[in-house]
């Protein structure tokens, strides 16, 4: 209890001079290539306020987490990056946010092309009510990335593959994807995501709602895909965020409190509350 | 007997057996005895015994005194008098029971009237105070022996609970009486139209031309399918203008519309389905029908005002709510995510609802559909007024044609002989419109519910 | 298409897959912008047809509650009413006796020419005509001498008066004045011969008509004879009558069944059975509601027929599933915690269904008994089953008396052959019934809101 009524003090103080904070991540510790840029990005939800002033780089075939307590507002500046919070009403996004150098933002992006390029894993799994075949194929069907039948069989086994899932799911690729187990789903949602080869995958708690196992699963392609694709991901446990990813972000009550390589976030934080974070003294 | 007397009557009783119950158990409780249940219950158990067995005996003498004080004037009457029968004996009935009322009759009195009022007029009394006495009778030892059984452990809550809960249980059946009354009232009834005419003929003919019940028995031809085609056409026409229009509405209402716009539109689409039927059938006749005969004039088409199109059109418009608030809530409860996962792959808007949210709702909008086809084809004033009344089997919609539920009510209204097949075929009609409506109710309400489960 | 796979250079793959994507943008919006104009095009047309029906109505049905009306000196000449004064009960008279004279006084004073006292009176205002006497009634509607009769009844002491009253102009004259049927028609398409037309205009430029507030609409009952005095009263009388036994039946029995089945009730076949069985009579077509009263009602139980009682219970058995279904859900949005804290203070489950759960559900309640009640008055084909559509010329004073309903009345006078008069006539009965049914619906939202903040 100390803990919490600490930590919010030490906020209220910050919430004076949001600025001072972000300035302080050293230069240097940013990632030499960033494919998405994200400079004072403000995020309002009608009249709130749920993000202040972020500064996160996400750096190119690797993967960064997203840390956090609840509300903290990983998840909605995860959502920024390809615009899903357009779809959600009264919200507004203020700063500047770039995929290789272009603004996301800009009025003349198509959204449509945008989350062509940015996939996104959802903390449920959510498979389409159709078959794991046509589940897989939506994408690269609705996107015209297939000219004909072949093309889009290749397309479809390939991204099962890449996702692990082909192998249990072969002789039943015309069975509804609704019917595989949780985390099946999920990684048949990760195929659906791959298939459309997304230059960035933002992957929102994508184990929260899985067993140990499955997450196990899940935890090791993201290992694998990193080979090949930029990853963002938001985790509710700082353990999935020490195994899978190279850079850690922490957020705390909309601000950003301090981003870096997750081997110093994790062992050598500079600021208090990450420390009490990783610590687990809240959260 | 004075109904307001009786009623008042028996309210001084409940509350007098109320005020015994809770005055007595009152009195037993003690520091050391306490009262199961409080003084209320034990004063409205002894209340609902004492008043039931009064309230037997006269719903017995409101449901029998007419017939028995009938007996017994026909029984004080000259023989030939009552031999005579008909309106002549119903007059003579009336004219007893003025005079045993004391109000009189115009006109010389006969002295057997005279007899027979005056008889009346004492059996009345004697039937009356046998009653009152006997009520009060009953009353008053099933109110002492209420009394007697209050103590501090008699369970009173727990009874007057039961009571409660049977009274609600018969509540309940009565929708039950009511499934029951249409199905055998319908079965009945057909029956005795067959024993007429052969259910062959009826159900595969294709002549509907029932005469007059006045030119004898048995002789129109009874041919269901006239009527049935015109149904199945009407219905038609009302789905094809209804199903696109009601679903993209939903459609835009749920998945496009900001909530203002939906707080808006939503109730004004709403006024179509409050709008009384026989508002539409005026509608169709005097607005939409001429309209649409003009138009077809126009382009060189032959459209009669009322016709198959007109009622069709109009029944259309009607359901349109119909289909848009049952397909709305269904649309509304494909879960978030699933479109999220799919605007999160780029797709657009359309595309989402078009390859995720629609195929996702099918089951809910095909249980909506049938729905909305069972009120179609159950839809009464709009094609009475408008679909012209002419039981033919016809293909072009431009045509006047007739239904099953106009021909219902073209045979039950007017001439009232209930015995006759040109009254019974009516119930033959009803019974094939019910078990129609009740195919389409029970899949529709079986898909929607396995629908609701999917998403729960 | 390798590249997807091997990802060997993803700058090459992605520009390729980006372009192929780029290709089919166009398209895709497009048909996205298109399907979204469907949807408005589709709401747009539902909200037209709203729109379209209210205008018929209201401009075919308001002129209807403005009537042309005479205003003429009436003369209770001696002459023509030659009659004995009234009767009064004598001493020793039996009550029949007296009511037997009585009435043959009102039989006499029915058999005075009130035509030719009516005629006298329009005549007074155009002196100089030569009009013959059948044109000149034809400019009245033929009720109205009842009016005079009624006035003289009440008032013996007019014998001798000359009076001003206002006289409802006929259908036809009021068609006629307000232009209802093409003045240009010849002669013999026009319901009025030609000198009635002329002194109809006359009359009309003199301000002796004038176009007044059809009062008798709600006042008067139907009439076949006398078109322009028929009303609404006996059909508004009916309706009340049978919306009276709707809410006293079925809303404490569907109130008693929904709290049963939802907090009583084990969960059982026979409990499914009654679930579905009340879903499935919630859609069951109206008219088989009519054959039901029409065979048990009517046929079995010998009720009698066109009787708002029997309405009543069509019209309650019709309305109960909605009123069930309805409640049900209002029971089921109540928190199980409220119940639980009931139960865990000691009330047993009746106290807590009705101390605690019950009073919660009374805006639900209401509410649904207020769209099964409006349902219950806008439904015209049970009705038509059970005999209602008989020409009743007399408001009903107690359910068990003859009667017609609102929308039947609306039935009945769309099918009246005076379709120039009656078209109006029927439209302005819509108007009074969408009227109270509105009403209904703001009352119902009006208490709602006030319970709920009560809360």
């Amino acid at each position: 209890m100390t803990n919490i009524a600490k930590s919010e003090n030490t906020d209220m103080n910050m919430s004076s001079g949001p600025f001072v904070d972000v300035a302080n991540t050293p230069k240097q510790q940013r990632a030499p290539k960033a494919r998405v840029t994200a400079q004072n990005v403000n995020v309002f939800y009608g009249q709130k306020q749920a993000l202040f002033d972020v500064c996160v780089d996400v750096p190119d075939r690797s993967v960064i987490a997203f840390i956090g307590p609840s509300g903290c507002g990983k998840s909605t500046f995860l959502r920024c990056l390809n615009r899903m919070n357009d779809t959600i009403e009264g919200c507004r996004v203020e700063g500047d946010i770039k995929l290789d150098g272009q603004d996301v933002y800009d009025p003349k992006i198509d959204v449509v092309e945008l989350r062509a390029r940015v996939g996104m894993v959802f903390q449920k799994p959510n498979p389409f009510p159709k078959s794991i075949f046509e589940n897989v194929a939506y994408g690269p069907k609705i996107h015209g990335l297939a000219t004909n039948k072949t093309e889009l069989e290749e397309i479809v086994v390939t991204s099962l593959r890449k996702a692990s899932l082909f192998e249990e799911v072969k002789d039943r690729l015309h069975e509804p994807g609704t019917g595989l187990s949780g985390g099946q789903q999920q990684r048949l949602c990760i195929a659906r995501a791959i298939a459309v080869s997304p230059e960035v995958i933002l992957m929102d708690e994508p184990c929260s709602a899985l067993d140990p196992i499955a997450t196990a699963k899940i935890e090791e392609l993201i290992d694998e895909l990193r080979a090949n694709y930029t990853i963002a991901i938001v985790t509710h446990s700082m353990q999935q965020a020490a195994r899978v990813s190279q850079r850690t972000a922490f957020f705390h009550l909309g601000l950003l409190v301090e981003e870096g390589p997750t081997e110093t976030i994790f062992t050598a934080p500079n600021d208090k509350r990450t420390q009490d974070y990783v610590t687990g003294r809240f959260g | 007997m004075n109904s307001w007397m009786v009623a008042l009557l028996l309210l001084a009783v409940l509350s007098l057996a109320y005020q015994q119950g809770w005055s007595l158990s009152r009195r037993l409780a003690t520091p050391e005895g306490r009262l199961h249940s409080r003084p209320a219950y034990h004063g409205s158990l002894v209340a609902i015994w004492t008043i039931a067995p009064a309230l037997v005996i006269f719903g017995l003498w409101a449901l029998f005194g007419t017939s028995a004080s009938r007996a017994f004037i026909l029984a004080n009457l000259p023989a030939e008098i009552v031999d005579t029968g008909g309106a002549a004996l119903q007059s003579a009935i009336q004219r007893v029971r003025a005079i045993a009322s004391g109000f009189g009759v115009a006109g010389e009195v006969q002295p057997y009237e005279a007899a027979a009022g005056e008889a009346l007029r004492r059996f009345q009394l004697i039937a009356s105070a046998t009653v009152l006495a006997a009520a009060a009778a009953f009353a008053g030892v099933s109110l002492y022996f209420a009394r007697r059984r209050i103590a501090t452990r008699l369970r009173a809550r727990n009874e007057v609970e039961r009571l409660v809960r049977y009274l609600l249980l018969a509540c309940s059946g009565v929708a039950i009486l009511t499934t029951l009354g249409i199905v055998l009232s319908l079965v009945f009834e057909a029956a005795r139209f067959f024993t007429f005419v052969s259910p062959i003929d009826f159900f595969f003919g294709t002549v509907w031309n029932p005469r007059f019940s006045t030119t004898g028995a048995g002789s129109g031809q009874y041919g269901l399918l006239p009527l049935l085609w015109g149904t199945v056409m009407v219905a038609g026409i009302a789905m094809f203008v209804a199903l696109p229009i009601g679903l993209m509405t939903a459609i835009y209402l749920s998945q496009y519309a900001k909530p203002r716009v939906r707080s808006i539109v939503k109730p004004m689409i709403e006024i179509l389905a409050g709008i009384p039927t026989i508002v539409y059938g005026f509608f169709a006749l005097v607005t939409v029908g001429p309209a649409l005969s003009a138009f077809g004039a126009s382009i060189g088409v032959d459209i009669r005002a009322t016709s198959a199109l007109t009622a069709g059109i109009v029944m259309g418009i009607m359901i349109i709510p119909f289909i848009s608030s049952l397909s709305d809530d269904i649309l509304r409860q494909v879960p978030r995510a699933m479109i999220d996962g799919s605007i999160g792959l780029g797709a657009t808007q359309s595309e989402t609802i078009k390859r995720v949210v629609l195929p996702a709702a099918l089951p809910g909008i095909v249980g909506a559909f049938l729905l909305a086809v069972s009120r179609a084809i159950g839809e009464t004033m709009i094609v009475v007024l408008a679909a012209g009344n002419s039981p033919f089997l016809r293909a072009n919609p431009g045509e006047p044609i007739s239904t099953v539920t106009v021909t219902i009510v073209n045979q039950l209204t007017g001439d009232q002989d209930f015995a006759s097949p040109q009254s019974l075929v009516a119930f033959a009609l009803g019974l094939t419109l019910f078990v129609m409506t009740l195919f389409l109710n029970m899949a529709a309400l079986y898909i929607v519910r396995r629908f609701r489960e999917q998403y729960e | 298409m390798t590249d997807l796979s091997q990802n060997a250079s993803p700058t090459d793959g992605s520009q390729a897959r980006l372009k192929r994507i780029r290709a089919g943008l166009g398209k895709r919006h497009a048909r996205e912008k298109r399907f979204r104009l469907y949807g408005i095009v589709a709401i747009a047309a539902a909200l037209t047809f709203v729109a379209i029906l209210f205008a018929m109505i209201l401009s075919k049905g308001l002129p209807a509650f403005q009537q042309a009306t005479l205003t003429v000196p009436v003369t209770f000449s001696q002459e023509l009413i030659d009659l004995e004064p009234r009767p009064v009960r004598e001493s020793g008279q039996s009550a029949a006796d007296f009511r037997a004279a009585d009435l043959r006084w009102q039989r006499d004073v029915t058999l005075v020419n009130w035509n030719r006292v009516v005629e006298d009176a329009v005549r007074s205002l155009a002196p100089g005509s030569e009009i013959s006497s059948r044109d000149l009634q034809s400019l009245i509607d033929s009720a109205e001498r009842f009016k005079l009769r009624d006035a003289f009844v009440a008032n013996p002491n007019l014998l001798g008066q000359t009076v001003d009253m206002q006289l409802l102009a006929s259908a036809n004259a009021d068609n006629w004045l307000k232009g209802n049927i093409n003045r240009d028609l010849p002669d013999s398409q026009q319901q009025l011969s030609a000198p009635a037309r002329a002194l109809a205009d006359e009359l009309y430029a003199d301000g002796n008509i004038r176009m007044a507030f059809a009062w008798h609409i709600f006042t008067n009952t139907d009439s076949r004879s006398a078109p322009a005095s028929a009303g609404l009263a006996g059909a508004f009388m009916g309706s009340l009558y049978m919306m009276m036994v709707v809410i006293v039946l079925a809303v404490p029995i569907g109130v008693a069944s929904a709290i049963y089945l939802e907090e009583f009730a084990p969960k059982n076949r026979l409990t499914d059975i009654i679930e579905v069985n009340i879903n499935n009579l919630a859609a069951v077509p109206s008219i088989v509601f009519g054959l039901l009263g029409a065979a048990v009602f009517i046929n079995y139980f010998r009720l009698p027929l066109s009787a708002p009682i029997v309405g009543g219970l069509v019209l309650t058995l019709m309305t109960l599933p909605t009123i069930i279904i309805a409640t049900r859900s209002s029971l089921r949005a109540v928190p199980p915690s409220l119940r639980q804290a009931a139960l865990g203070l000691g009330a047993s489950k009746t106290q807590t269904v009705f101390h605690h759960v019950l009073p919660v559900t009374y805006p639900g309640i209401l509410t649904a008994t207020i769209i099964g009640v409006a349902q219950a008055l806008g439904e015209t084909a049970p009705l038509l089953l059970i005999g209602m559509n008989a020409f009743v010329a007399s408001v009903p004073g107690s359910p068990f008396d003859q009667s017609t309903a609102l929308p039947v009345q609306i039935y009945l006078w769309q099918g009246n052959e005076n379709r120039n008069f009656f078209e109006a006539r029927t439209s302005a009965a819509i108007i009074v019934l969408l009227a109270l049914m509105i009403s209904l619906n703001a009352i119902a939202i009006f208490l709602r809101s006030r319970l709920e903040r009560r809360r």
